[in-house]
């Protein structure tokens, strides 16, 4: 039986833990800090590493991936920060958890702030910003008061502010609260908004956040949980941390599960350790009485649904490094990065949808693409268009007004939204749902398209 | 539009001085915009005209720059709401948890239109009801923020109970 | 208020730019790598829809415009292309024949923002790039309202010019369109459409980046995005015209042009603008002898692709009620027609009977720089003073001048002024004539009343001939008023304050018997001088050019679309 593996959550839900920095310090807290502000330059090859480029590689050697959704590598993210140009390198930490299903930062933020405060000083050190921000939701009113005071008494102190730690290291963090939009976990929407415009996604090139940022300078965006492990990389050592989770596919994760399970919650596992039908049924306790899977979301509404019993072939290494093709019941999928997408969709943020057979496919769909119109911010056409064109035509085609062809009109409209078409990864996110949702359960679509035409045929017989 | 509120809005000395250490946290006045928002909806409990040109005086900028802000964002209301907005999450998780009954029992416990997913007012100015996208406690549905207040797991006789907290004069 | 780029003349000659070779479908192109971006000047890497644009291949667009900074939101510009692939090493892969293997790249690129690189291959008519162009334009038509019967950029829509060209004849869309304002009075000059608006926001950009008005912007979100000034606030500035140019669909209207007239049936005359020094070129669109709007047209040197609101509404003078249309001579308190022989018949004689001295020839920064050399010529046979008068008004810092008059350096190449220095008034002619050592006045395109010369001392003199386009006080107690024509009825050129000498062309006829004021000029001169030597402006332009040092070397023909610079002597 696959277990939780606490790295980041080990403290979060223990009887009398609290917010508090004296309590975060009494568990530890703060000491990699002060480890890492003690680091010296050291000598290798006849050239001198700062402490700073130390920490740099450390995390790139850990193999840490992103854990707000595109899992890229965060070392390699730092790694193009421009560190010449002169401008002042800013720290952005995204914390803007919006991604239906996802509740992990939740956690991190209400129950443990200074796991990431810690962690953001020392990435912050490491990458020589002096100012950075947090980035929070609008509805996470309460979590944003936490921080703030969380950085009140990290300043109190000595860890923030002037001098920390004693070093001639300065820093500031501020927390910035949004005001209720999806597009601004979309990194460049984000720095549109900190910048007190409408939260525009930017175009890329030129506007690369590693090189035009925030006031366009070089700036780095990373996700609460992905800045905590910042910090575990640095307390464990880098090769320490790889062990965890499995090859290129490193570290833990909180993997949110929601929806018809009978003990839905937040699940920190070793990445990869754990089959998707274990997180399900092992941790959330599985299916309501008497229900049968239908559909599983693996990593939040934006990623590509599952049918229950698909099946997938997925190449893997086995124990002597060759490479063999298995076949794999999407439950069977081991919670990765790398095989999510191998089966076509992704880990995303980590949040895992069950729909049970008493789902209707049809209105989950809608449910979705009401969010994707909503949410979407307009700026370029084929998502503005196209992600309440979907909506419309889903709402009409649950609300009995539906054809037995909208399953491919809706196709035609997803189709033409990804792929590179739009100027964010939003066009991707709104679109996938409906491709693969028509697509794996075309049959359940064009059935209540087709009786919604008999009853008007009936309607309209009965009108004569 | 004409101004239809009076054409001022009063901030109060301290509320400035406030205001101006928000925007002491950004190397751009500009970047202050949300935040003085949020803190002047708080204040006020919405974003009139007067309080949009304030902000946009304030930071140096044009009416419209904070106008386009003001509209993009739903957390931000440009009318007088009720005395506590309660907001019900709408998305995926939550809908397979029950909140679109919850939303339909609470607007009809308040006599608000079931089907309308926009901000409703009751007419005593207590209550705001609407549906908000996706607030990120899926594990925990039906999830509902009464103003600032978070509640989860919100079962039905448990909204009911939360209507009479907040129905306090 | 932003300075257009381009008007700074650069300092030296900028060092050669490093061209790049690229393939656009199937031609192999050299591409300068840089281009001068268009708020800052500084070069900035050479985007694809650049390089083709040199090479005349259309890469279909509506947020791109060259002069305004990119945007790249409306997608129709999306086009597929390829880079030379690498190995692990970063070596370049070579084909076969030791060409380098070019790959085509997964996803596509909006040619608008991204920059070329050495052995890009752009595809603009690949299967790919037309399929997600049809798709783009689907998109944008569903929410349109498709009224072009009604719209006033029916003709000069690229909604409608691309949904011909790339469009499907069918919409499959089949739900309800969204809504929006319609009819919004913007401002003054300005009407919104927002169910045509496709959000391109080159409005938004023109508005904040190039008029510095920050006054238009986009309100609510997604599908209902909504372009909107700020409630109550009137988009007012003396640019906002400049953004129905822009506007690529029919959202935006000129209050001055809407319903009048539809966009096909109008010829276009190359112009420009009289309204003050800058000498911004315009496109004047006339039907039948009537004009109905004047535009920007595009001049690196000037305007750019720009001119303000105040000089492109200045055109309705042309037809106004109190254009003089006859020939008249005063005989006693009765006004006599007369036609143009008996005329020139008449005044010559009474022209020549003066002493050298005794006769003032007033000219005007609104005569051509030919008439202003045949006025100077006639003056110089005559022995008369020659003098002009300045008119100023505010100027900002964009494309209005405080010179109010078209062609003050056309007066200032031929030393048109006795006192020296053209100004708003003089005191010399009032003062001679009050004497009696000035008795006769030949005034052209000039209310010399509002330049301290009173009607009493008018009608003092022994002969007063005035020529002007409009009824004047002084017209009013002239011996002989001679009707002229506006510039938009003749061909000419103007002087402009930074001294560039541009033509300008004729769009309409002049009214009754008015007549260029050249025409006249030069058959005074010649009656009275029997010179001749030309008969068509290119030659009295050609022989004008021989003769005043400023102009030498110059040929009408040389001056092209765009005009010529030249030094102005002494430029008080």
């Amino acid at each position: 039986m696959a277990e939780e593996y606490r790295l980041i959550l080990k403290n979060a839900d223990q009887p009398g833990y609290t917010v508090d920095i004296d309590c975060y310090q009494k568990h530890g807290g703060y000491q990699t800090l002060k480890k890492v502000m003690a680091m010296a330059a050291i000598e290798k090859d006849g050239k001198v590493i700062s402490p700073q480029e130390q920490i740099r590689e450390e995390v790139k050697v850990s193999g840490l991936r992103g854990r707000g959704g595109a899992g890229f590598s965060c070392g390699l993210k730092w790694s193009f920060v421009d560190r010449r140009s002169g401008k002042p390198i800013y720290l952005v930490c995204n914390a803007d958890e919006s991604e239906p299903g996802t509740f992990k930062d939740r956690q991190i933020i209400h129950k443990d702030p200074h796991q990431l405060i810690e962690g953001m000083i020392i990435s912050a050190y490491a990458n020589d910003v002096h100012l950075a921000y947090i980035y929070i939701r609008g509805e996470f009113p309460q979590g944003a008061q936490m921080l703030v005071r969380a950085i009140e008494e990290a300043r109190q102190k000595n860890f923030l502010g002037k001098g920390i730690c004693g070093t001639s290291y300065d820093l500031e963090i501020y927390v910035h609260r949004g005001a209720g939009a999806y597009i601004c976990g979309e990194e460049t929407g984000l720095l549109e908004s900190l910048e007190g415009k409408r939260p525009y996604p930017r175009i890329k090139p030129p506007y690369f956040p590693a090189v035009l940022g925030l006031y366009m300078s070089p700036t780095i965006v990373n996700n609460v949980e992905t800045l905590c492990h910042v910090k575990h990389v640095m307390e464990m050592g880098a090769g320490e941390y790889a062990k965890l989770g499995t090859p290129n596919n490193t570290g833990t994760r909180i993997v949110c599960i929601s929806g018809h399970v009978r003990k839905p919650g937040y699940y920190e596992i070793q990445v990869g350790h754990a089959t998707i039908g274990q997180l399900i049924h092992d941790f959330a306790g599985g299916l309501l009485p008497g229900r049968k899977l239908k559909a599983i979301i693996p990593g939040g509404s934006s990623a590509k649904v599952f049918k229950a019993g698909e099946k997938f072939k997925i190449k893997q290494k086995d124990k002597d490094g060759h490479e063999v093709e298995k076949e794999m019941d999407i439950l069977d999928i081991p919670y990765d990065f790398d095989t999510l997408m191998a089966a076509g969709s992704m880990s995303g943020s980590g949040a895992i949808i069950v729909m049970d057979d008493t789902t209707d496919i049809v209105e989950a769909l809608g449910n979705l693409s009401d969010f994707y119109a909503h949410e979407s911010c307009g700026q370029c056409t084929p998502c503005r268009e196209g992600s309440l064109w979907m909506s419309k035509a889903l709402t009409r085609l649950n609300n009995g007004g539906g054809r037995k062809q909208d399953a491919d009109y809706l196709l035609k409209i997803a189709d033409n939204i990804p792929g590179g078409r739009t100027i964010c990864a939003f066009g991707e996110a709104c679109s996938w749902p409906v491709q693969s949702f028509v697509r794996k359960f075309k049959d359940e679509f064009e059935a209540k398209g087709a009786a919604a035409e008999i009853k008007s045929g009936q309607t309209a017989t009965m009108n004569q | 539009m004409a101004h239809t509120e009076k054409d001022h809005i009063k901030v109060s000395a301290q509320l400035e001085s406030e205001i101006d250490g928000l925007i002491s946290h950004y190397p751009q006045k500009r970047s202050a915009s949300l935040m003085i928002l949020h803190r002047l909806q708080e204040e006020f409990g919405y974003l009139s005209q007067p309080a949009i040109e304030w902000t946009a005086m304030k930071l140096e900028l044009q009416p419209i720059n904070i106008y386009e802000l003001v509209t993009f964002y739903p957390m931000f209301r440009e009318h007088p709401v009720g005395k506590t907005v309660v907001r019900v999450c709408r998305t995926l998780s939550c809908a397979l948890g029950g909140s679109h009954q919850l939303h339909s029992h609470l607007c009809r416990k308040l006599g608000l239109n079931p089907a309308d997913k926009g901000p409703q007012n009751t007419p005593d100015g207590k209550f705001t009801i609407e549906f908000a996208e996706c607030l990120a406690s899926c594990g925990t549905p039906p999830v509902v923020m009464c103003n600032d207040d978070f509640y989860d797991n919100v079962s039905t006789d448990q909204a009911d109970k939360l209507i009479k907290k907040y129905n306090q004069p | 208020m932003a300075e257009i780029a381009s008007q700074k003349a650069p300092a030296d000659t900028p060092p050669p730019v490093e061209m790049v070779r690229v393939r656009i479908n199937d031609m192999d192109v050299d591409v300068p790598k840089t281009h001068p971006d268009p708020l800052t000047g500084k070069p900035v890497p050479t985007t694809m829809i650049q390089a083709c644009e040199q090479y005349g291949v259309e890469v279909p667009h509506y947020c791109y415009h060259p002069k305004l900074p990119v945007a790249g939101n409306c997608r129709m510009c999306l086009v597929e292309y390829g880079l030379p692939a690498l190995d692990r090493n970063r070596q370049p892969i070579l084909n076969d024949d030791g060409s380098p293997k070019v790959q085509k790249m997964p996803r596509p690129a909006i040619a608008c923002a991204t920059p070329i690189s050495p052995g890009m291959e752009i595809y603009t008519d690949s299967p790919g790039t037309i399929e997600m162009r049809q798709s783009v334009l689907e998109f944008l038509l569903i929410n349109h309202p498709l009224d072009c019967p009604i719209c006033d950029q029916a003709g000069e829509c690229k909604l409608q010019e691309y949904s011909y060209e790339h469009g499907q004849s069918e919409s499959r869309f089949v739900e309800k369109k969204v809504h929006k304002p319609k009819q919004v009075d913007l401002g003054p000059r300005i009407m919104l459409d927002d169910e045509r608006c496709i959000l391109c926001s080159r409005c938004i950009r023109f508005s904040r980046d190039i008029a510095g008005d920050d006054a238009l912007g986009f309100v609510n979100r997604g599908s209902y995005n909504t372009l909107a000034a700020y409630p109550g606030r009137s988009f007012d500035n003396n640019y906002t015209l400049n953004t129905v140019d822009l506007c690529p669909v029919g959202a935006l209207t000129s209050k001055d042009f809407r319903f009048k007239m539809r966009a096909w049936f109008l010829k276009e005359t190359k112009s420009l603008c009289n309204s003050c020094g800058t000498g911004c070129n315009t496109l004047v669109g006339t039907r039948e002898e009537v004009i109905y709007r004047q535009e920007p047209r595009e001049n690196n040197a000037v305007n750019s692709s720009w001119m303000c609101d105040y000089g492109r509404l200045n055109y309705k003078w042309q037809s106004s009620e109190n254009r003089l249309k006859t020939v008249t001579a005063m005989r006693g308190d009765i006004r006599e027609v007369l036609n143009w022989s008996q005329l020139l018949g008449e005044i010559i004689p009474r022209l020549q009977r003066f002493q050298p001295g005794q006769i003032a020839f007033i000219g005007s920064g609104q005569m051509s720089t030919e008439e202003v050399f045949l006025f100077k010529s006639l003056a110089e046979k005559m022995g008369g003073l020659v003098e002009a008068y300045s008119s100023s008004g505010e100027s900002d810092r964009l494309l209005l001048n405080a010179d109010r008059l078209p062609n003050t350096n056309g007066l200032r190449i031929h030393h048109f002024t006795t006192s020296g220095q053209i100004s708003p008034s003089s005191t010399h002619i009032s003062e001679g004539i009050k004497k009696g050592a000035i008795k006769a006045l030949f005034v052209i395109r000039e209310d010399v009343t509002a330049h301290g010369i009173s009607i009493d001392l008018l009608e003092s003199l022994e002969l007063l001939v005035v020529s002007d386009i409009h009824r004047t006080p002084a017209t009013d107690v002239a011996h002989y008023v001679l009707p002229g024509a506006a510039h938009f009825e003749k061909r000419g050129t103007f002087v402009n304050v930074k001294g560039r000498i541009q033509k300008f062309m004729k769009a309409v006829e002049a009214p009754g018997d008015a007549r260029p004021e050249w025409e006249f000029l030069h058959e005074i001169l010649h009656k009275a001088t029997g010179q001749n030597g030309f008969s068509t402006i290119e030659g009295l332009f050609n022989l004008m050019a021989q003769k005043v040092s400023a102009l030498h070397g110059l040929t009408w023909a040389s001056l092209g679309d765009l005009g010529v610079q030249i030094e102005i002597p002494d430029s008080r």
